[in-house]
């Protein structure tokens, strides 16, 4: 709009400067502390300029944090919480938008209700199915009855055990199990017209040929998005994976969770201080991969984060 | 909404759905249940499962006051932060939304906090806050009691508030940018004909129609604040010092993990998803009223 009004846009410029600078000024600030000696960080001043020791901290945290199998770890869980989402997000909304069969309903709303409770808030029981995620069968099995007619029957007693602690499988599903993806991609399975569908039967596609060679090279600009944000999600989670791998020495655990052992706290060895230029040098391997992902997938991002929490 | 044109086989239906219905049940609703279960029972000091004990782990737990210290922290954490992220997040968005020279580039840079992970950015801000070495390093020499976040409750969750909110000032103001550029550009531009000025077009016109997402925000800031906060608390403060910064989820890990009580921790679970299922029912209200107005 062409209007003239130097005053404010120079108050609307100040504003956005000094938005810019809270943003850019702890991660300047992370950045010095990487570059610093730990003789130079703990001296009692505001460090704004950098040192010359990066590449040395940044081995350092990489040994000290066995980042290397730490950002391994995160990166097969993220991309399998990631893909694991969109196949299922898809494959569920197709079976519910496109085939009537009884209890439909009921299914929706059991999947729905699922958006209500974060994993955090069921955490405790959800690590025991964890330890065990045969349990909630073999309760069943024991409950019904089952259990004791096959052991009179083959003489075996049925227990069953499945351990998903320290297992990318552990660290992956309870992750998938929530409704997110799946609404948005019921959402964009009812916007498809009709006729496509129509059109498709008549060339005699089935409802497999119908969902890969139709819908998702139509829903494609949905699951870079819904990928993306996954992704993010999943990079992110903390208290998960800090329960899920109680194992650090053979399986390890997740870069994010690893980050505190850099900077150890009270509860960790008693706290006293941190070599700080370490912990920063760690800080900025753990954050660059999101913040590149979203660097160059800014558009799907902000598309996926506005479309998922809708 | 339905389909009119549908595929016939109801057992290839049910193929597709199946995966989900297994992982929802194996991984939301039987430990939903099982929390249930251990909040009204108590395990039997020497084994062979447990007893019915009703509401007894409630009333313990409400009985606790450290366990209405956990709420009353959370409730000020979440107005805090809300009030926060919001307000710049907000602020930023209605600048940017003015479409200035350069402010694509501003917009690139004000979704980045929200990229970088939660306990990185705690390490962060707890090194920039860190008595020895950050930027208050040098007040501190002169003044010990000026800053010290591991003995000082209140400068331990200023810390955490500052970290939690600069990071979801972003996550806000993607939101209230994707609102303000929803609002079509003729209601904009009949304001202006009318002789309103800029001001009084954000005050008057755009203010009130993004209020739905006002709301909105408001909703999942409060319960985001109850879930995310935990990984910033642990490597920042561990809840402490002295349990300052001890929020309700950080005090269900704490009881069942380090404690042991999976019933105390379980009842606690159910009155946290109770106030999370409150507070979601409010925000299915608001998103109707957003659809209203849109």
């Amino acid at each position: 709009m062409i209007e003239r009004t130097p005053l404010l846009n120079t108050a609307t410029y100040a504003v956005l400067i000094l938005g810019a600078l809270s943003v850019f000024v702890p991660l300047w600030l992370v950045y010095v502390g990487a570059t610093l000696t730990v003789r130079e960080i703990n001296i009692p001043e505001l460090h704004l300029f950098p040192g010359d020791h990066l590449i040395e901290n940044l081995q350092a945290a990489w040994a000290r944090g066995h980042l290397g199998g730490r950002l391994a770890n995160s990166l097969i869980m993220s991309l399998g919480v990631a893909t694991g989402k969109v196949v299922m997000s898809a494959i569920t909304a197709f079976g519910l938008v496109y085939f009537r069969f009884p209890g439909r309903m009921l299914i929706f709303w059991l999947i729905f209700i699922t958006l209500m409770l974060p994993l955090e808030v069921r955490i405790v029981p959800t690590y025991a199915v964890a330890a065990n995620t045969l349990w909630p069968f073999q309760s069943i099995l024991d409950a019904t009855g089952l259990s004791t007619v096959v052991a009179t029957i083959t003489g075996a007693q049925v227990a069953l055990e499945w351990n998903l602690l320290n297992s990318y499988t552990g660290l992956i599903l309870p992750l998938i199990a929530t409704a997110t993806g799946t609404f948005l991609y019921r959402q964009f399975f009812l916007t498809v017209p009709d006729e496509l569908l129509e059109a498709a039967r008549m060339d005699g596609a089935g409802p497999f040929r119908f969902l890969t060679e139709f819908l998702i090279p139509l829903s494609r600009a949905n699951m870079a998005a819904l990928f993306t944000i996954m992704f993010l999600y999943a990079w992110n989670q903390y208290l998960w994976p800090l329960l899920a791998t109680p194992d650090r020495a053979g399986f390890g655990t997740t870069s994010v969770v690893e980050l505190k052992m850099l900077a150890p706290t009270v509860s960790t060895n008693g706290g006293g201080t941190p070599d700080w230029n370490v912990a920063m040098a760690g800080c900025l391997i753990v954050m660059l991969p999101p913040l590149l992902l979203v660097a160059f997938m800014q558009r799907y991002f902000v598309r996926g984060l506005i479309a998922t929490e809708k | 909404m339905e389909k009119r044109a549908t595929f016939s086989k109801t057992s290839v239906g049910v193929m597709f759905v199946l995966p989900q219905i297994l992982l929802v049940f194996t991984f939301f609703y039987w430990p939903t249940g099982a929390a249930l279960y251990w909040a009204f029972t108590l395990e039997r000091p020497w084994g062979g499962g447990n007893e019915w004990v009703g509401l007894d782990n409630f009333r313990q737990v409400f009985a606790d006051r450290a366990y209405w210290g956990s709420i009353s922290r959370s409730i000020i954490f979440a107005g805090a932060t809300s009030f926060l992220s919001m307000g710049f997040g907000l602020l930023l968005a209605v600048a940017c939304d003015r479409g200035l020279k350069f402010y694509q580039a501003f917009r690139t840079v004000f979704v980045w906090p929200y990229a970088v992970v939660a306990p990185a950015a705690a390490l962060a801000f707890r090194f920039i806050f860190a008595p020895e070495a950050g930027i208050f390093s040098a007040l501190v020499k002169s003044n010990h009691e000026f800053w010290n976040p591991a003995q000082n409750g209140y400068h331990a969750m200023t810390m955490i508030i500052i970290c939690y909110s600069w990071k979801y000032a972003a996550y806000c103001f993607i939101f209230f940018l994707a609102a303000l550029q929803s609002i079509p550009r003729s209601v904009i531009e009949a304001s202006a004909l009318d002789g309103a000025g800029v001001l009084r077009r954000v005050r008057d016109i755009q203010l009130p129609l993004i209020t739905p997402t006002f709301f909105f925000l408001l909703v999942i800031s409060i319960t985001d604040s109850f879930q995310d906060s935990f990984g910033i608390v642990d490597v920042m403060t561990d809840g402490g010092p002295a349990k300052a910064t001890e929020f309700m989820v950080y005090k269900i890990y704490f009881d069942g993990f380090r404690g042991l009580d999976y019933s105390g921790a379980a009842a606690q679970s159910i009155v946290l998803m109770f106030l999370m299922m409150v507070l979601t029912f409010f925000q299915f209200r608001f998103i109707e009223r957003r659809i209203h107005y849109s």
